[in-house]
């Protein structure tokens, strides 16, 4: 299947991924209105150690821990092999997010799970981060 | 002490649209943006803005702009505002100014006064999208009689040449003046479009020699990173005497700049300037230069074609005319208004002639002597389309060389802040963090995208004009007229006004 890969070679560190990511979830047409004055939580992340900087988001495993750990169903993969969450059935245990070897899940404010799903359940289609990164440095291919 | 300077650009930042992403501030090497805790939003430091747009196409909600600052000195049309400022600098600093990238002052561009004929009627066009139409070029001498075989069969020897795709090649930049991945993207765009990119005085990276095809070495006058393996792994070498930029002086790349790799490979120690002289110490004369140019072709075993590149200036019809009884196969000559990392600004915006007049007469002046054959013309100095390619070709050139147009095209927007080493787009700096935001992977596709719409371009103006092949087209000033030029310059550039028949 089609996967986001991340070259960290080329990646900047200047965090667009995030907000664009924070943009095309939010379901709000306009970035500034989805934006302004919110407090972001993007299912991507840029981790840096001061040199290396890397974006961080679900990987979406051939064998996914997440949803062995889940105890409620709410995750699953979707007929692409992309991992997605449901989240009327999330009871918010954490299980996942204490079984993702990335730290690809959270448990929001909402307290329920979420984490990338391809931005194949929002408006854009395609994932937003890969189609606005400056640099290259996220890919959505396969390989 | 007082700063003299107004700045030069204002950030125009708009409140309503900034989400205090802080993109602007990550990306900024001249720290211009911060995020102010106190005013819970972004603030912007004019004073260090130099116009490069690195913030303006990044900003994910176009919240800015980079405006000329509306606070100016008081008009006047002798002691402009630059004059003023210059002045303020060298009041303090007591040294001599530096620019980048190509000649900015208003001198007429004569590519702008020149336009193309196209067939109606009486010469049908022809459509390149049916018909074949042919834009490769070899360069290199061109032999004057055919040699056959007892047989009669002709004798293929032919002088070492150049094939290109298409009339244009990369101009020399070397790596320390732009960066690794620059590099990296002109030698894979190159391979990819069948033409040459030109490794400048920097010598060649040892991860580049895969490129040797498309490779040209260039020997100026501080010869660094030139050895054998070096040359003989160019398709052609490039003796350089003199670049448009800075006709008759040398160069200067400051020690700050030579660590690692181009330490390594332009064979010099870390941290030590790498100057290159004035004039080559051993080229004092047209026969001096022949005897660098047979050294050059001995090494090579007369395999390679030998490129000799000068700066345009006054006299360079008189000049092209002895390059061209050197030996060399190639003259490639560079107009005033060619790019540079550094020169010094006074020479850089006052040495020099239009390239478009320096080819005009040198081409005539090979031609009246009958040894236009003798070599082929690279032209250099802002060509910045595929019209000026066309119409180079019509005035005489066999080929461009293209450096700004190439920069540009991975993102350079001309700021002309080379020199402090900090190129936000990643191009003419050293800086790791920097060099890393060009990636070689978009700065190629984008290369060989531009220059495969030249070529249809070209094909396409060509075929207006009823012709199928650069060489019909090469010298070809019937297909120029010019407008708004004056009779001397007409002579010049050997073509005639619009209207004229």
């Amino acid at each position: 299947m089609k996967k986001i890969y991340v070259k960290e070679e080329w990646c900047l560190g200047c965090h667009l991924c995030e907000f664009e990511c924070a943009y095309a979830n939010s379901g709000i047409g306009n970035i500034v209105l989805a934006l302004k004055d919110k407090e972001i939580d993007p299912n991507v992340k840029v981790l840096s150690d001061g040199k290396i900087t890397f974006a961080v988001s679900c990987r979406h495993c051939d064998e996914p821990l997440c949803i062995s750990a889940c105890i409620s169903g709410a995750l699953s993969k979707d007929e692409t092999g992309a991992v997605m969450v449901d989240k009327s059935k999330c009871v918010g245990c954490g299980s996942c997010v204490m079984v993702c070897p990335y730290g690809a899940v959270r448990i929001t404010k909402e307290g329920t799970a979420n984490k990338c799903q391809l931005c194949m359940n929002n408006t854009f289609g395609e994932p937003l981060c890969v189609k606005k990164c400056p640099n290259g440095a996220i890919v959505f291919e396969e390989k | 002490m007082i700063d003299y300077n107004v700045a030069p650009f204002e950030v125009v930042r708009d409140y309503d649209k900034c989400v205090n992403c802080r993109v602007c501030e990550r990306q900024c090497s001249n720290e211009v943006h911060h995020y102010e805790e106190g005013f819970g939003k972004m603030i912007s430091d004019s004073t260090k803005c130099v116009d490069c747009q690195r913030c303006v196409c990044l900003c994910p909600t176009k919240a800015l702009k980079i405006l000329p600052n509306q606070n100016a000195f008081r008009p006047n049309a002798n002691w402009q505002q630059k004059y003023l400022t210059e002045i303020y600098k060298q009041a303090e600093s007591g040294g001599v100014l530096l620019s980048s990238m190509g000649n900015p002052e208003p001198f007429p561009v004569y590519f702008d006064k020149i336009l193309i004929n196209a067939s109606q009627v009486t010469n049908p066009s022809i459509d390149p999208l049916r018909e074949p139409m042919e834009t490769r070029v070899f360069l290199g001498a061109k032999p004057q009689t055919m040699q056959r075989d007892r047989e009669g069969k002709i004798l293929p020897k032919l002088p070492p040449r150049l094939k290109l795709s298409m009339p244009v090649m990369f101009s020399a930049m070397s790596y320390g003046s732009i960066s690794y991945n620059a590099h990296a993207a002109l030698a894979r765009a190159a391979e990819k479009l069948g033409i040459y990119y030109n490794t400048g005085e920097g010598g060649l990276h040892k991860d580049f020699y895969k490129y040797s095809a498309n490779t040209i070495v260039q020997v100026a006058s501080g010869r660094f990173g030139v050895h054998k393996d070096y040359l003989e792994d160019g398709a052609a070498i490039e003796i350089k005497i003199g670049q448009g930029a800075k006709p008759g002086i040398g160069g200067h790349l400051p020690g700050a700049k030579i660590v690692g790799d181009v330490s390594k490979t332009r064979m010099i120690p870390e941290g030590s300037d790498a100057v290159s002289p004035a004039p080559h110490h051993d080229i004092y004369s047209i026969e001096d230069l022949r005897q660098l140019v047979y050294s050059i072709k001995e090494a090579t075993e007369y395999k390679k074609p030998v490129i000799v590149k000068i700066a345009a200036v006054h006299n360079v019809a008189a000049i092209a005319s002895g390059i061209a009884r050197s030996g060399a196969d190639i003259i490639a000559i560079d107009g005033f208004r060619g790019g540079t990392g550094a020169a010094p600004t006074r020479i850089r915006d006052n040495v020099g002639i239009p390239i478009e007049l320096a080819l005009g007469s040198v081409d005539q002046r090979l031609r009246e002597e009958n040894i236009r054959d003798n070599v082929s013309l690279v032209v250099a100095g802002s060509i910045r389309s595929s019209a000026d390619v066309v119409k180079a070709i019509c005035l005489g050139a066999d080929a461009v060389y293209i450096g700004s147009a190439s920069l540009v095209a991975m993102g350079c927007h001309l700021c002309r802040t080379c020199n402090y080493g900090k190129c936000n787009w990643g191009i003419a700096t050293q800086r790791p963090d920097l060099v890393k935001r060009l990636n070689p992977d978009i700065a190629a596709e984008r290369l060989i995208n531009m220059l495969t719409a030249w070529n249809h371009e070209i094909q396409e103006m060509m075929g207006g004009m009823g012709i199928n092949s650069i060489e019909a087209l090469r010298g070809n000033r019937l297909m120029l007229r010019g407008v708004g030029l004056n009779e001397r310059e007409l002579a010049v550039l050997g073509i005639k006004h619009a209207g004229e028949v």
